[in-house]
């Protein structure tokens, strides 16, 4: 049924050549666990995208509950966590895959380093994969802000005043972020949740692309 | 190996065509469950309202009786008004719903001076009579709702909206 679908659809459009340059690519034999055990190090990479793509999913649903305002941001995560059916869940996919996604992130960064890879030609792919590491920080400390608690007012707070530390620059960055000069409030919310939603991810989704299309255009890096 | 009928190529295939789709369920599952939770959630709904109306005090002509209660939205909270309009039938009390059936607009009694014992909707110039049966021709395709009535201590309480039981 399936094959015969696939095979409706290519006959008319041809798509077995675009798949398989998707799909269809050399695994060299030291980057491939099932020779060398210590190559699953060069797993990390794949499993950075897969907790992002979760991410990107739970996040999604996330918002068909979540309100970017001080008085309900609060209560409707309550609500989600604690009257929808798998709530806890899919915020529990999202909390944890956060932390998890900077904890891949950064071994994968570790692998680049220890085996060369950023050397060239790949510098401008490890230059690409550092504002990826940005883009990822950014949204950790947007998105830690949402449910709108002690913890995350707190923490924002600290964070901000970190971003104001900046020679001259400094009251102005505070201001754009927290969309008021004084308050952490009711501005700083929607436009962390702008930012976490809308900005950051499109840069983030830009930023991947870019960072895809460079490694199989140059392949994975040599043995060492 | 004559008797091999899956080669190895599609042994591996399904393997791992299935263990990956059950791994993509286990993700996918929670997530669609949560996101189609407000369909399979019973409605709680269905408690009467005690309104200031006396009993005694309604007539056979269709009177207008707003009733106000806590309505729960999620995590918010709000009083909800709402308007029924009342009148005798013999002993029974109607109250029936102000929704008009075409598409949602408030009827009035009367509402238009050229159809008297009418109830009329402004929006398309929908009419029912005084049992809330649509007039045909007009553009309502059936009934207006009836509310559920009871009585507490010589005032009227209302209860949820059914379909029509006078039609």
């Amino acid at each position: 049924m399936l094959n015969k679908i696939y095979d409706w659809v290519d006959e008319r459009l041809d798509i077995t050549p675009i798949w398989r340059d998707i799909a269809d690519h050399e695994v060299p034999e030291h980057v491939n666990p099932a020779h060398h055990f210590s190559a699953f190090v060069y797993c990390f990479g794949g499993l950075t995208f897969f907790v992002t793509v979760i991410q990107i999913l739970s996040g999604m649903f996330l918002t068909m509950y979540y309100v970017p305002d001080i008085e309900n941001a609060w209560e409707s995560v309550y609500y989600l966590q604690n009257e929808v059916a798998f709530g806890e869940i899919v915020r529990g996919m999202h909390h944890w895959g956060a932390s998890l996604v900077i904890v891949m992130m950064f071994l994968h960064t570790l692998r680049v380093f220890f085996t060369g890879s950023y050397k060239k030609p790949r510098e401008l792919n490890w230059m690409v994969g550092v504002l990826i590491f940005a883009v990822m920080l950014g949204l950790g400390f947007t998105g830690y802000l949402l449910p709108w608690d002690m913890k995350a007012l707190f923490a924002t707070k600290v964070g901000i005043e970190i971003a104001a530390s900046v020679p001259l620059l400094g009251g102005a960055i505070k201001t754009l972020l927290a969309g008021d000069e004084h308050i952490i409030g009711a501005q700083t919310l929607t436009r962390f949740f702008a930012i976490h939603v809308f900005f950051l991810p499109a840069a983030l989704f830009a930023l991947l692309a870019a960072h895809f299309i460079m490694i199989r255009r140059q392949g994975i890096s040599g043995p060492l | 190996m004559s008797n091999n009928k899956v080669s190895r190529r599609q042994f591996l295939s399904y393997t791992l065509t299935g263990v990956g789709g059950f791994m993509a369920a286990g993700m996918l599952m929670p997530m669609v469950r949560f996101a189609v939770d407000p369909v399979l959630q019973k409605s709680a709904g269905g408690d009467f309202v005690l309104t200031d109306k006396k009993v005694a005090d309604i007539t056979e002509v269709p009177e207008r009786v707003d009733f106000t209660f806590e309505q729960v939205d999620a995590w918010y909270k709000s009083d909800v008004t709402n308007t029924a309009w009342v009148y005798k039938e013999g002993d029974e009390i109607i109250a029936l719903s102000p929704v008009c059936k075409h598409l949602g607009c408030t009827v009035n009694w009367e509402g238009d001076p050229a159809h008297k014992n009418q109830f009329f909707c402004p929006c398309h110039a929908g009419r029912y009579e005084k049992t809330g049966k649509n007039v045909p021709k007009t553009p309502p395709l059936g009934p207006l709702d009836q509310y559920e009535v009871r009585v507490n201590d010589g005032l009227l309480e209302i209860g949820k909206a059914i379909p029509n039981t006078l039609v």
